[in-house]
């Protein structure tokens, strides 16, 4: 096995486009480490992008727009006021990955490549409508977090291609969003089903919304039907109703040792039930 | 033995002071098993069967042997040959002969001069299969057409008709009945069934081992009992028990898993064969795949009742696969499936069944929590029918000293309605609920263990003693001797040391198993120490010149019994040691038997349980543990012990589970879908500590380690039914489940 330590994501680029074997890019490395000493992989190539500056940073641009180093760990993540401020929902889908040692490690970017249908990070940031910048071969491209995810451990990312930095929206004003996971446990656990919403309202209706299903499907699913039930509502029994089926019609979940097919249909539409009420509060002002 | 047993006016028994061994946990001292190094010692790997229920047609080790640094391999080939009953189970379980019986089972070793070198060796070996069909549910190893894992083993108790993987067959009862079911206005019947849990022991197993040409061998392990290891151990290799020392580690944890061997003897193997020492140290997936978890189990209970709640009549049929060998726990389950009631007739059945599945090793009151989940539903949902409270009810039927016990004997003074009346009396039970919440009680028996025990102590020259204990400190037992020591000899408890030595200081020592530390342990003890105050008495009687029978031993000093004795100034244990070089040399005591007067502990558990019932999932809320420990001797300890055993069955109630696919392999074998609950998961659990002494130990001491468990599982299933209004019959009562059940009840 090869360790690099590049200086830019240019030169991380390169490396991984060179390389011939299996290739993995180390930022927390929270699963990747877990992953070599379980032999689920074993990396010839392994570049660890932590020395790349800026990577740690989370920076608020002029526009309001939140850039978040691909190095940044969790819990820097819940430690930043204006962050926890604007993107609750993010903020805390992050939170629950892992335990608090974990936290000290685990980034928003290593969560979305690991590829995992129930990382709890990326939901939120879809609904979010987050953005990711790409270094790779061909130069630099941005891309939307929901185009990362390509099915159970894969990305749509090319060969030599690596996520440099993330981006979130400016907030802007009457926005909320929030991210429910079920488990059986309390904590230290894989989400089942995983559900984000993220709305705006004017007074107290809405008018935009995003809802974004985690752990039903090969990889997660923008439920457009979802966010059409709650546009114009004042998230009245009707809509919380339309938003459940909706939200429980886009499953397309398995059979699996966390939970049945019927199961995850069910909790999928009580997850953005709650998980839409306490958008909508916070949208609303609520703390 | 006659035991002079002191129930009151204890100066140190019944503190709680820190435990010795506590700073050395808390900050990184404590060697636990993998912390055993030896100069050239080598890493063995295991080679593990990847099928459920295979023939090993070919091993070829030639890649991994031609690895610089790759030292030995070891197969079945290197084992003896001809051994039978138990000793062939334990070598066939640490390593598959013909048929690899499980997923998981070890099927050959590597040893090399790095982990990482060894791992790599452990995939150049080549093993071809050729693939049985498996099966591992209970229900379904003994129908017609499943796969015989062992045809003609099964032993003379097995009725002729039954499936091949039926080992044991037990039946027995007393009473009549069909008369008693007759006289009851109420009779139920319901099937139950457990899944297979895991100890969850936080500690992987680990061990050091050395064996040389000779046939003389040293290993350091860690172990609940390496007497067990020894002779095990012994016994796989062929060779004599005295030629094997074994050194016990600090323990993280073993709830009856650490009882047996896995990788010892296949360490000592490769050792053998390498000629250097080989270390082994399990991963998580290796705990969960190829140690032993508890039995799995399939549950018919028949209950009859008055409409007062008197209990007329009850059977079981308890069917429990063990894994691909016997020996399920069926007799215990049995023996404590109606242990609490005094019931004029009960019938007892049991099939000891086969499955492609691990080998099935002690866990905590092995058998019991099962049979409890079974019967003490049924009883919670005969109350419920019949609209009576559940603790009076068991109170109204609760076995006392004197009661003919559902398992034979007569019980002698036990404590089970001193715990239902602090249950009854406890404000937990009376507490208001909100909505979706709802309360489960359940009681819960394990007879305890006296077993073999030998034990020294040693005087040291300030007047500090010495115990050598063979016993592995699982849970501050280290502290418990301490204080029994102290309390005997008068002498403060921080002047008392207590090791766990190895089996070449001591006779044989039975494990810490059976609940039976505190109470065997203790016991030896105490009349080991008391060897060292009767010949410091003599001392002084010598030195004053007066008969040994006119001096008393009181408060850590030698004194004139009386006036007539003379008049002479106590001498203390200080005094008596600085001098002992000269007035006759070193002293010590020792004590060794095998002690049978321990006495069942009796529990009762309070749960209070909200379910969403949107989603299913339980949240445990209020818990409350009432148990008779007999006599606690270091409370903290105690508490402990009731709040380990909630916790555990707390998680087996609600997600814990073996989970195998359709091709017989386990499909969570680590932590993050073995689903044992967290901290997070659990509210503080309250504990009642009740204290019936037992009559067969010098302070009353019952054994306290594994009756906690046998209450949890129906208790929190009670709960269960009170919040949400559904009765789950298979555990565990994981969301998806009691969801269903939800949506089933419309």
């Amino acid at each position: 096995m090869r360790y690099h330590t590049p200086a830019t994501f240019e030169n991380a680029s390169a490396i991984a486009a060179a390389a011939s074997g299996v290739t993995r890019f180390l930022a927390g490395g929270t699963d990747v480490l877990v992953q070599m000493r379980a032999d689920i992989v074993t990396p010839d190539d392994l570049i660890d992008i932590k020395h790349i500056s800026g990577v740690k940073d989370i920076v608020q641009e002029d526009d309001k727009c939140w850039s978040i180093g691909a190095a940044v760990a969790g819990a820097e993540l819940t430690a930043h006021k204006g962050l926890c401020a604007d993107w609750p929902g993010v903020i805390e889908g992050m939170g629950l990955v892992g335990s608090t040692q974990v936290q000290g490690r685990a980034t928003l970017i290593g969560n979305l490549c690991n590829g995992s249908p129930a990382a709890d990070s990326v939901p939120g940031l879809a609904a979010a409508g987050a953005e990711v910048s790409v270094v790779g071969p061909k130069g630099t491209r941005q891309v939307k977090v929901e185009d990362i995810p390509a099915g159970p451990g894969k990305t749509t990312l090319a060969k030599g291609e690596v996520i440099s930095g993330i981006y979130l929206p400016p907030r802007g004003k009457g926005g909320g969003d929030a991210y429910l996971r079920f488990i059986p446990r309390t904590e230290m656990d894989i989400a089942v089903v995983g559900c984000a919403v993220n709305l705006r309202v004017e007074g107290d209706t809405i008018t935009e919304a995003r809802v974004v299903l985690g752990a039903v499907a090969p990889t997660i699913v923008v439920v457009e039907d979802a966010a059409k039930a709650l546009i114009g509502s004042t998230l009245d029994d009707k809509a919380l109703v339309a938003l459940a089926a909706a939200a429980s019609a886009a499953c397309r979940p398995i059979n699996d040792k966390r939970g049945t097919i019927e199961f995850r249909k069910d909790v999928a539409g009580v997850l953005a039930r709650r998980a839409a009420k306490i958008a909508y509060d916070r949208a609303r002002g609520a703390k | 033995m006659p035991l002079d047993t002191k129930t009151t006016g204890f100066k140190y028994i019944g503190t709680r002071p820190d435990r010795p061994d506590g700073i050395d946990k808390v900050t990184g001292k404590a060697r636990y098993g993998a912390d055993a190094y030896a100069p050239g010692m080598l890493h063995g790997v295991m080679v593990r069967s990847p099928h459920a229920h295979a023939r090993i047609k070919k091993i070829d080790a030639t890649k991994a042997l031609a690895l610089k640094g790759v030292k030995a391999v070891v197969t079945r080939a290197d084992f003896p040959t001809g051994l039978e009953g138990e000793d062939w189970n334990i070598q066939e379980n640490c390593m598959a002969g013909e048929v690899a019986l499980y997923d998981g089972h070890a099927v050959a070793a590597v040893a090399a001069t790095s982990l990482l070198l060894a791992r790599e060796a452990a995939k150049l070996i080549e093993v071809e299969y050729e693939v049985l069909p498996h099966v591992t549910d209970v229900d379904e190893a003994m129908k017609p057409g499943a796969p015989a894992i062992r045809a003609g083993a099964a032993d003379y108790s097995v009725p002729e008709g039954l499936h091949p993987n039926v080992m044991r067959y037990i039946e027995y009862g007393h009473g009549d009945l069909e008369a008693g079911f007759a006289a009851a206005d109420l009779v139920m019947e319901n099937t139950y069934k457990t899944e297979a849990t895991h100890q969850g022991y936080i500690e992987p197993h680990a061990c050091l081992a050395q064996l040389g040409s000779d046939g003389k061998g040293e290993m350091w392990v860690c172990t609940q009992g390496h007497w067990f290891i020894r002779r095990m151990s012994a016994a796989v290799l062929g060779i004599d028990v005295a030629n094997l020392r074994v050194t016990p580690s600090e323990i993280g944890g073993g709830f009856g898993g650490k009882t047996t061997v896995f990788i010892e003897p296949v360490a000592l193997a490769l050792s053998r064969k390498a000629g250097k020492p080989v270390k082994m140290v399990m991963t998580r997936s290796e705990v969960l795949r190829a140690t032993g978890p508890t039995s799995s189990s399939s549950i018919d209970v028949k209950m009859g009742m008055k409409k007062d709640g008197t209990m007329t009549a009850a059977k079981v049929t308890m069917r429990m696969q063990g894994g691909a060998f016997p020996m399920a726990p069926i007799d215990s389950a049995l023996d404590c499936a109606f242990s609490c009631y005094n019931i004029p007739a009960v019938h007892h059945e049991g099939y000891d069944v086969l499955a492609n599945r691990p080998k099935q090793a002690a866990y905590r009151a092995p058998g019991s929590p099962m049979a409890a989940f079974a019967t003490e539903s049924l009883v919670d949902e005969m109350c419920r029918a019949l609209g009576l409270d559940p603790l009076k009810t068991r109170l109204k039927n609760a076995s006392r000293e004197g009661t003919k016990a559902s398992f034979g004997p007569t019980f002698p003074r036990i404590g089970l309605v001193e715990t239902l009346e602090a249950a009854i009396a406890h404000p937990h039970y009376a507490a208001p609920l909100g909505t979706n919440q709802g309360r489960g009680v359940a009681s819960g028996y394990w007879m305890n263990w006296g077993g073999e025990t030998s034990v020294s102590a040693a005087l040291g020259e300030d007047g500090s003693v010495t115990v050598s204990v063979g016993t592995p400190d699982i849970g501050g037992s280290r502290a418990s001797m301490a204080l029994m020591a102290a309390e005997a000899l008068g002498i403060p408890y921080e002047n008392v040391r207590v090791n766990v030595v190895d089996t070449g200081s001591l006779g044989v020592n039975e494990p810490t198993h059976g609940s039976r530390a505190t109470y065997a342990t203790g016991l030896a003890t105490i009349e080991a120490v008391k060897q060292i105050s009767s010949k410091l008495c003599q001392r002084a009687a010598d030195k004053w010149g007066i008969p040994a029978e006119a001096v008393i031993w009181e408060d850590g000093c030698a004194k004139p019994s009386g006036p007539n004795a003379g008049e002479f100034p106590p001498l203390t244990i200080g005094e008596l040691a600085a001098e002992m070089g000269s007035t006759g040399g070193p002293i010590s005591g020792h004590f060794e038997a095998t002690p049978s007067g321990h006495g069942g502990s009796f529990g009762t558990h309070i749960v209070d349980v909200e379910v969403d019932p949107e989603t299913g999932h339980t949240s445990v809320l209020r818990y409350t543990v009432v148990q008779d420990a007999g006599k606690a001797i270091h409370p903290a300890y105690v508490e402990g012990q009731f709040q380990g055993g909630a916790a555990q069955g707390i998680g087996w109630a609600l997600n814990e589970e073996y989970i195998y696919g359709a091709d017989g392999r386990l499909q969570n074998t680590v932590f993050l879908d073995y689903r044992i609950p967290v901290a997070s998961d659990l509210p503080m659990i309250d504990t009642v500590i009740v204290e019936v002494p037992n009559p067969g130990h010098p302070y009353g001491v019952r054994g306290v380690g594994e009756t906690g468990i046998t209450p949890p599982l129906p208790a929190v299933a009670n709960a269960v039914h009170a919040a949400a209004g559904v009765r789950l019959r298979s555990l565990p009562m994981s969301p998806p489940r009691i969801l269903a059940a939800i949506k089933a009840k419309g």
